[in-house]
Formats: structure tokens, C-alpha cells, sequence
């Protein structure tokens, strides 16, 4: 997980540096694939057709991104408007006006999401291969004890422990609890 | 809910998507190389433009490239510009 900034990703992709695309790829090909696949229900090809026009376009386009922080809103926003294209193409959708609502709930959730996915960065690299494991691989206690050389037993306990860490990362105030107002930070705010 | 079991949440609405799609979105750069050949060849071959405009998956096969769907959304994207 590179912890380079989305700025120094952009910067070192636009002077043709592999392994900074590869780490944008990594940083945001879930957060595409949610879009297509979750958000806007796409069928596997189509997600897969928009997944693939998404970082096409990014990679052809990078260089008219005015803002290097704004990377993130503008793959969102460039996902989204594949995903609607291809639901017109579809013939499900015949207007962004018809699209349902859950897109925009579904999309703010990702933004959450895409939040503690970040902050995973400030894990050990154990803590988080069995975050990524358990979470977002979907692999089973046995899975990643045979995996990693530990007690299956163990995998619990070691899963909640890194689960607290990443809390205290994102610092308790600011973890998105549904239906629970966010504290102000105690910095004067 | 507490917090963890909402960023357990959250961690879980981010899954991993196909191996395959990943890999091939980090091989543009190299099939940006390969594509340029053909690019060059739209632009100055009125009769392969033609073709690539009728069915561009069908010319790609025939230069000998594979039409995946991160090489076609290359080359269209590249044509738009």
C-alpha cells in the first residue's frame, strides 16, 4: 500500500512512472468496481466495461486534472457518468433524472469507505493483510490462519485487536457511526 | 452499532474486485506503446479508419491485438481526444 500522497501519485504518473500508476491502480480499483458493481448494480460485464473505461480515461486524462487534490471526486465522478451511460445504453435508464436515489446514498458511503480504507496506512502491514483478508477478501477464519501460519483460533482476537487499532487511527470522533452526530474535535472548532 | 463494528462495515463496502480487471487497468501504459502503431495508422489510412469505425474490436484482431476490454477503452478513449 503506497502512502504516497493522490498529488504525488498524480505527479509521478504524469511523468510516466509505472509503479505510481500501479499504486493508483491499487488505491482505487476498489472504490471503482463498488461504484459500477454496488452503487449502480451493474452486471459483472458491464462493471468490468466500466471499470476498464474508468482508467482509461483517468490514464488519458490526467493531465487536464486542474486540481491534484480533487483526484478522487473526479474518479467518482467520471465512474459515475460511465455507469449511467451504460445503464442508457442498457435501456433500463432513459434519463439521469429517473436514476434512483440510492446512488447518491450508496456513493457517500464509499467516500466513508475510501476514508478507512486510507487510514489503513497507519497499520502495521499485519494488521492490515488481515483486515484486507477478513473484510475484504471475504476469506473464512481457517483461510487465513492456514495463510499466514497462525491458529485459526487466534484469528478473532487478532482481528478485533487490529480493528481497535484502526479506530484510534481514525481517532473515535470521527468514525462514521450511522445516526450518531459527530463530535467536534477538540482543536478549537 | 460501535465504531468498530462500522468500520468493519465500511471495510467490507470496499471489496476486492477481479484480479484480471486490475492488472489489465495496470498495463495501460504498455498498451498505450502498442496501441500507437495503430493510432498512427487511423490517422494517415483513410480505408483502416474506415474499418476501425465499422468494427474496432474486428481491427484490432487483425493487427494482432487482442481486443480486451481495458485495450478498447484505450483506443477509444485515445480517438476521442
Amino acid at each position: 500500500m503506497d502512502p504516497a500522497s493522490d498529488a504525488d501519485l498524480v505527479a509521478r504518473c504524469l511523468a510516466n512512472e509505472q509503479g505510481a500508476w500501479d499504486a493508483l491502480v491499487d488505491r482505487y480499483a476498489r472504490y471503482v468496481y463498488a461504484i459500477a458493481a454496488r452503487a449502480y448494480r451493474l452486471e459483472p460485464t458491464d462493471a468490468e466495461d466500466v471499470f476498464q473505461e474508468v482508467f482509461a480515461r483517468v490514464f488519458e486524462r490526467l493531465d487536464t486534472l486542474r486540481d491534484v487534490d480533487a483526484l478522487r471526486p473526479w474518479i467518482a465522478q467520471t465512474t459515475r457518468r460511465c455507469a449511467v451511460d451504460t445503464l442508457r445504453r442498457n435501456g433500463r435508464e432513459t434519463s439521469v433524472e429517473q436514476l434512483p436515489d440510492e446512488p447518491d446514498e450508496g456513493l457517500a458511503e464509499l467516500d466513508e469507505a475510501m476514508t478507512v480504507h486510507a487510514a489503513l496506512t497507519g497499520l502495521s502491514p499485519d494488521c492490515r493483510e488481515i483486515l484486507d483478508r477478513f473484510f475484504t477478501r471475504d476469506e473464512s477464519y481457517r483461510t487465513i490462519g492456514a495463510e499466514l501460519d497462525l491458529p485459526a483460533g487466534t484469528i478473532a482476537s487478532r482481528i478485533a485487536r487490529c480493528l481497535a487499532r484502526l479506530r484510534d487511527v481514525l481517532q473515535p470522533d470521527t468514525v462514521p457511526v450511522p445516526g450518531r452526530k459527530p463530535t467536534a474535535h477538540a482543536s478549537g472548532e | 452499532m460501535t465504531p468498530e463494528e462500522r468500520i468493519a462495515e465500511l471495510l467490507r463496502a470496499l471489496p476486492t474486485p477481479p484480479l484480471g480487471w486490475v492488472e489489465a487497468a495496470k498495463e495501460l501504459p504498455t498498451a498505450r506503446r502498442e496501441l500507437d502503431t495503430i493510432v498512427e495508422r487511423i490517422e494517415r489510412d483513410a480505408q483502416f479508419r474506415a474499418l476501425v469505425q465499422a468494427d474496432l474490436e474486428e481491427a484490432l484482431r487483425g493487427e494482432g491485438v487482442e481486443p480486451t476490454p481495458a485495450v478498447v477503452a484505450l483506443l477509444r478513449q485515445r480517438l476521442a481526444r
